[in-house]
């Protein structure tokens, strides 16, 4: 459905736009996740329950991988439409930026060897990074001539070009990457606590 | 209430006290940003447009500032920090350390842009406009690099790791920062700035009340 599907042909855009169903997706995927991470950090700070920090730590790696995919897709994507794939747009430079705090997070743990400080410094990190990431990509960008629909006098999507076809794609897919993005999650999760288990013995 | 403000109000007074009897720790800053000043103009060797001349005093700003900032936790020994944790708020303590770093960083912006405007020609139009952003950046950069600098004296580690957990936190505040001082140096009337103004206002109470939140976790050991 997601490549076969009927779309609207739209000048300069043409078939690029199935790249909506994974660049937009992944984002989402991602913006969850980091919410988790922020989440679970603030969970940590109240109840010092060592594994809402393992929670917080794997939703935090796996936002990174889905940050990582959607700013490939989008690079592809924006090499099509906009001619290059890094053009000066604040939401380009907002999302690097966001990856850049989420690696300098990991870092940071890796500083740190006592495992309820490093939970600790990390969670706090983690809030803060995130309230600083909100602002960067969903405050600065409206605030700037953006290339995005929706921004700096563009059009948004669901305005015209998110037809009903579209639709029934978009958000199965949206729902689709998140669950996918919580069950890697989980997953990662699972190994961790038998690994933990397993050095215990 | 009252025995909050006068606590408040002492350990601003220490840390003046501190900072005046180690007068060495401040003129190293001064030579720091006199230094990175006169490399730039030894590097660029012309006048500079406005758009360089913003995005340079910027980054200098930016660089002093970690450097000032970095110490404010790491120099003191655990003793005295042990002593201040059985008696006082933590997050007094942040705040206090927080007013002390701005009054810092404001002074050394001021240094900073007079030695700026006798290496380069001065491009600002609208001074005080660009008076009153350098002191909200200041606000801004010192309230951030506080708190990290209070985090990683917890992490036992270099102030390097300063520089690493504190820039990209500052991208959002450092690009608004640029884009009002920008519009203040184009002489631009305030109601352009406007949005710049209140996007700066609102960041920094942000930050400071994350930081009286979160500090009192870093605190407890």
């Amino acid at each position: 459905m997601g490549f076969l599907g009927e779309v609207p042909r739209m000048p300069i855009l043409n078939e690029t736009i199935r790249n909506l169903y994974f660049h937009v997706t992944m984002w989402m995927a991602m913006l969850v996740l980091m919410l988790y991470n922020a989440f679970y950090g603030i969970l940590y700070l109240n109840k010092s329950n060592l594994y809402y920090d393992l929670v917080a730590e794997e939703s935090g790696r796996m936002a990174m991988v889905f940050g990582a995919a959607g700013l490939i897709t989008g690079m592809i994507w924006a090499n099509y439409t906009w001619g290059a794939p890094w053009v000066n747009d604040p939401q380009l430079n907002g999302t690097a930026a966001s990856l850049l705090i989420y690696a300098a997070y990991f870092i940071l743990r890796n500083a740190v060897q006592d495992e309820t400080k490093r939970a600790r410094l990390a969670a706090v990190y983690g809030i803060f990074a995130f309230v600083m990431m909100i602002v960067f990509i969903m405050v600065l960008p409206k605030m700037a001539d953006s290339l995005h629909p929706g921004k700096g006098g563009n059009p948004g999507f669901n305005k015209y070009d998110l037809d009903a076809n579209m639709r029934m794609v978009f958000y199965p897919a949206v729902i689709g990457w998140t669950l996918l993005g919580a069950w890697l999650t989980s997953l990662r999760i699972r190994i961790r606590l038998i690994e933990n288990k397993n050095n215990e013995q | 209430m009252g025995i909050a403000f006068s606590q408040y109000f002492r350990l601003l007074k220490h840390e003046m006290t501190l900072e005046f009897k180690n007068r060495q720790a401040l003129t190293s800053l001064l030579v720091y940003s006199l230094a990175t000043i006169f490399i730039s103009y030894l590097s660029y060797r012309q006048k500079l447009d406005p758009v360089s001349w913003n995005a340079l005093f910027w980054i200098i700003m930016l660089f002093a500032a970690t450097n000032a900032i970095a110490r404010s936790f790491l120099q003191e020994s655990r003793g005295l920090q042990l002593y201040h944790y059985t008696l006082l708020e933590p997050s007094l303590v942040i705040l206090a350390k927080t007013s002390y770093n701005i009054i810092l960083l404001a002074f050394l912006g001021f240094s900073n842009l007079f030695v700026f405007s006798v290496f380069f020609e001065l491009p600002v139009q609208d001074f005080l406009q660009f008076l009153i952003g350098l002191l909200l950046g200041s606000f801004g950069l010192s309230a951030v690099l506080t708190l990290v600098s209070g985090l990683v004296s917890r992490a036992q580690s270099t102030a390097a790791l300063v520089a690493i957990l504190g820039f990209p936190l500052l991208f959002p505040l450092l690009i608004t920062i640029i884009k009002f001082s920008y519009n203040a140096i184009e002489g631009n009337s305030w109601a352009v700035n406007q949005p710049n103004l209140v996007l700066l206002i609102a960041l920094n109470s942000i930050i400071v009340a994350l930081s009286y939140l979160l500090f009192p976790y870093l605190w407890r050991e």
